[in-house]
């Protein structure tokens, strides 16, 4: 097939003129992708940067160093401890499970903690450290520094963990703290980013979570370069957070570790308040528990052992329990009658033994009587007649008025968790709980503190120290936040005459003072320390009337838990009074017997220096006993004032 | 074919043909892969051993090819044309059943130390075939449709056994490439028009026929074509590689964030950062004026193969060397709109640039065509 040369000239020129016009449509392909180009990186180029920006750069929060909590004295109750552990990162490991041998033999390792790391390391990205062993002793930290490089990807770390120094002694009024749980979060409207950080913990229970904003501080921020897979290559900066505040509580650790020693393992509760600025000096609630198995996550085990404790060492009973005060509740009663003038400190009631209204008797704790009884004797021999037939006279109305007065039958604002309001019944109250209208055996009951009403021993403690000082005495829980001492509030007057307080006051002279006082036995002999109180013993059962017929049973031969409450409310020095004590010992029999002696060691302690009550304050009969009783205390050494606010 | 024969005489022979290549498209095909390796260098961290040096080694067994296949004399090839095309369509055929399915769904051969992929080799033996045809055909006939069905069935075949492995971009490419050596060979232009129009007109009722019980394409595959309008609406899904990359282009700016300093591609932002998408590496460590750089070595690469193509009086020459220049150019092309969030993501890389063998060696090879047909090229 032979071409002509004109037809081939023909053919090229027609494949040139095809190929400049595909050339120049090349052309504007290039000149679009270079306008492209020039629209993205030039004119777009600042958002552009920005979102790069964006990818690159992740802020992450820098957890605040917590608040720590100290006595009144700066002696340390929750501080944050160097916690030693080891983690290992799987990318540098390798073979995790190798590594984990070899470490199990530097360090005591169990077969379910291998398996836990090898399914939490299979789980997070290779470059998430999983933590190995937590809480290590220094020594083991140390041999596994030392065999760093047999055990690649292994390392281990200091982190800052809470820790209670005294723990049982604090467990209730510090609490502990937790991880944050998903309820938490519920419950929390608009949650501090900080909270959902793995492994940060707030407070759980009492002040650590009340006063959870004080201690928790401010998040400190650093900007991380991540890649794409969100691990982090570098720091950019860092902002460093704000530690939580500093919280000195009004507590005295001296005072309370002796206090709850002296509980020992009684199911009781004890409160010492200071009559004039209302601070809580100790507030035990006995048995207790050791907050740190908390923090460390408690084992099943261990927390069954609580729960399943009759006892109830989780409960705070100083103010989470609601007694019947008992007889404690008949400064209550006398002091409205006064105030109501329907009697006066002299004015006498005849005791057979009983009292009889409505049709119903009720009976007096003596059943032989005690004949005339004027006010003081009716405290100091705890007669219950009295009370009976002046609580006739005034009303529930006036009586519940007056406990409300005193600090009975409200919440008192501590930062603690589960404060009872108690109870302090009248006709309203009655009505609207039960629909029933009150009855004048309920105000018979409720005279004696028996009956519907509930005091918890924080609630006697204020009593006790507002009738002491004549003042509305507010607890206090809490002395100063980070460097500022909070100001103590200035207690308003009672309101009730001080001439009827005072004649009260002798009565709780006499019970302790008086040869025939229910409380003599718990006298303090040392002049300038005198104390006065007031027992009381609550029943806890109704008596039938055929055990009446039998004859009341002692309470040694109940079941524990059937028994009386014992309580006891004192007040010390007498003439100006500085401390009062509130004691209640569940199902432990006679209020003077069992919470008496408490009540007086404790005040003896909070009005000396201490380490043990003076010998000398008691009756000299009474001071061999005391002295093996005291000296055997497991009281701990605390350690002295932390200087300088040092942080772990 | 005499016709070819008296041009042996004036044909450059021996050592005499080293003086008549085109040492600028040489220059220009070297620095082109030169910035390839300064990139590979850069998204291995400044690691040469990791991408460069494998891609250097490959760019000079490939100068070793374009120079063999340069200096042997373009009749040659254009006897061997009909043969190189049967064996691709063989190969095409073997690697359907025997390939290995890998590297973004691309089927290959492993021969010993040498990967074969006949995709790849099909756009060179494709155009290598066109241009012989038209070469062989008289040019009257060019537009008569039984002469222009039958370059349309050879471009056809390799198509197709292209689409069934599955490579759409390739697919693609092959067409483009096919239609565009018929373009030069003086098809009418009458044919590309109706084919264009009845192209919107398919594309217009695959659209209108989404969602009713007649739609041509799977949903998948509708929604793959809506990140590619709208890659913000799956911003961690499909969209995710070009928003990425996107960002990495436009964040470079005018300068870029200097040799390395790239943080969408350092931090492993950027996807395939070696292969597809190492222009927006470039665009963001250089900016534009490095991207802008880069673009104009290849235009003048193209353009020295247009030149070289007009001034060639035989007409499968400048037909072989525009085919392969359109080759390179839609290759070029696809993965730079690409890139750019201009067209969905197909998996094409950049020619010369982006980490990969066997596309480099047959581009090599193609340009030792173009070579050849220059060194023995009708004076």
């Amino acid at each position: 097939m032979r071409r002509s040369a004109r037809d081939s000239e023909d053919s090229a020129r027609k494949v040139n003129r095809r190929a400049l016009f595909l050339g120049g449509a090349m052309t504007a392909m290039f000149a679009v992708l270079g306008a492209r180009m020039r629209y993205l990186q030039v004119d777009q180029a600042d958002e552009f940067k920005l979102l790069a920006e964006e990818n690159r750069i992740n802020i992450r929060l820098i957890p605040p160093t917590r608040g720590q909590i100290f006595d009144r004295n700066g002696r340390l109750i929750a501080g944050n401890e160097q916690n030693y552990r080891v983690v290992i990162t799987r990318e540098d490991a390798g073979d995790v499970e190798a590594v984990l041998r070899r470490l199990a033999d530097v360090i005591p390792l169990t077969e379910p903690d291998i398996e836990r790391v090898m399914t939490e390391a299979r789980r997070h990205s290779p470059f998430v450290p999983i933590i190995v062993a937590d809480r290590m002793a220094w020594d083991d930290l140390s041999k596994v520094a030392i065999n760093a490089p047999s055990l690649p990807g292994v390392t281990p770390e200091v982190v800052l963990s809470r820790a209670y120094p005294l723990d049982t002694d604090f467990a209730h009024v510090v609490g502990y703290v937790g991880p944050v749980s998903e309820n938490d979060l519920a419950k929390i409207e608009d949650p501090d980013p900080l909270l959902k950080i793995p492994e940060f913990q707030i407070g759980k229970i009492g002040v650590e979570t009340w006063m959870e904003d004080t201690l928790r501080g401010k998040a400190g921020t650093k900007r991380i370069e991540v890649n794409a897979y969100g691990r982090m290559m570098r720091e950019i900066d860092r902002v460093e957070g704000d530690a939580g505040d500093d919280i000195r509580l009004t507590i005295d650790a001296e005072i309370q570790d002796f206090v709850q020693a002296r509980l020992g393992a009684e199911s009781a509760a004890a409160v010492a308040i200071d009559v004039i600025t209302g601070d809580i000096l100790a507030i035990c609630s006995s048995p207790s528990f050791d907050p740190n198995l908390f923090v460390r996550g408690i084992s099943f085990k261990d927390y069954a052992a609580l729960t399943e404790n009759d006892h109830r060492p989780l409960a705070n009973k100083a103010v989470q329990g609601a007694y019947p005060p008992g007889s404690t509740f008949k400064m209550v009663t006398a002091l409205a009658a006064l105030e109501a003038g329907v009697i006066t400190p002299e004015t006498a009631v005849y005791c057979p033994g009983h009292y009889e209204t409505g049709g119903r008797r009720f009976h007096c704790w003596k059943r032989g009587g005690h004949g005339m009884v004027s006010l003081s004797r009716s405290l100091s021999e705890s007669c219950d007649v009295y009370y009976y037939d002046i609580a006739q006279r005034v009303g529930i109305d006036k009586i519940a008025e007056m406990g409300r007065r005193l600090g009975l039958g409200m919440r008192h604002d501590l930062p603690m968790s589960a404060i009872t309001e108690g109870i302090m019944p009248d006709k309203a109250w009655k009505r609207q709980r039960y629909e029933q209208d009150w009855r004048i055996g309920d105000t018979i009951n409720a005279s004696i503190g028996q009956g519907y009403v509930l005091a918890s021993p924080l609630q006697l403690a204020v009593m006790t120290a507002r009738v002491a000082s004549g003042r509305a005495v507010q607890p206090r829980l809490v002395r100063s936040v980070g460097d500022t001492e909070l100001p103590v509030p200035e207690a308003p007057p009672l309101g009730v005459d001080g001439s009827l307080l005072r004649s009260v006051r002798q009565g709780m002279y006499a019970v302790i003072n008086e040869r025939r006082g229910t409380g003599h036995t718990n006298r303090i002999v040392d002049p300038a320390l005198v104390m006065a109180g007031k027992s009381g013993t609550s029943q806890v059962r109704n008596i039938s009337a055929a055990e009446r017929a039998r004859g009341v049973i002692s309470n040694d031969q109940l079941p524990w838990n059937r028994r009386d409450h014992a309580l006891f409310v004192g007040f010390a020095p007498f003439d100006a009074p500085r401390v009062a004590v509130a004691v209640v010992v569940e199902h432990g029999g006679g209020g003077s017997s069992v919470a008496g002696p408490i009540v007086r060691d404790v005040i003896l302690r909070c009005l000396t220096p201490g380490p043990l009550p003076p010998l000398s304050a008691y009756p000299e009969s009474q001071r061999a006993r005391m002295e093996t009783l005291l000296t055997s205390l497991p009281l701990r050494k605390i350690e002295p004032e932390v200087t300088a606010r040092s942080r772990a | 074919m005499s016709f070819l024969e008296y041009r042996v005489k004036t044909a450059p022979t021996g050592l005499a043909k080293v003086l008549h290549i085109n040492w600028a498209l040489v220059l220009l095909v070297t620095a082109t892969a030169s910035v390839g390796w300064l990139m590979l260098t850069s998204v291995a961290g400044g690691d040469i051993d990791t991408w460069a040096g494998p891609q250097m080694k490959r760019f000079a067994v490939g100068l070793v090819l374009m120079f063999s296949v340069a200096f042997v004399p373009i009749w040659f090839w254009r006897n061997m044309a009909g043969l190189a095309y049967i064996v691709s369509l063989a190969l095409l055929v073997v690697v359907e059943f025997f390939g290995t399915v890998g590297m973004g769904a691309q089927r290959w051969i492993a021969l010993g130390p040498i990967v074969l992929q006949p995709s790849e080799m099909a756009k060179v033996t494709l155009v290598m075939m066109l241009a012989a045809y038209y070469d062989w055909l008289d040019p009257k006939k060019v537009s008569r449709p039984l002469w222009v069905l039958l370059p349309v069935l050879i471009i056809l075949v390799p198509t197709a056994l292209v689409v069934i492995q599955p490579n759409l971009g390739t697919a693609l490419l092959l067409l483009m490439v096919g239609a565009a050596v018929m373009f030069l060979a003086g098809v009418s232009l009458w044919y590309f028009g109706v084919v264009a129009a009845m192209g919107v007109g398919a594309i217009f009722s695959v659209f209108s026929l989404r969602g009713t019980p007649w739609q041509f394409l799977h949903d998948y595959q509708y929604r793959r074509i809506d990140t590619f309008f709208d890659p913000t609406a799956d911003p961690l899904g499909a969209g995710y590689n070009i928003i990425q990359a996107k960002i990495a282009l436009g964040s470079g700016g005018w300068a870029g964030k200097g040799f390395m300093q790239g943080t969408q591609s350092r931090l492993n932002f950027l996807p395939e950062k070696h292969t597809d998408f190492i222009f927006n590496t470039l665009a963001e460590e250089f900016g534009f004026v490095g991207a802008a750089s880069l673009l104009v070595l290849y235009a003048l690469v193209i353009a020295f193969c247009v030149a070289s193509a007009m001034q060639n009086r035989d007409r499968f020459s400048s037909l072989l060397i525009l085919g392969i220049a359109a080759n390179f150019f839609f290759y070029l092309a696809v993965n730079l709109s690409m890139v750019m969030g201009m067209a969905p993501v197909v998996g094409v890389p950049l020619p010369l640039v982006s980490y990969g063998g066997s596309a480099m060696l047959v581009l090599m090879v193609a340009f030792g065509l173009v070579q050849s047909a220059h060194v023995h090229r009708l004076r």
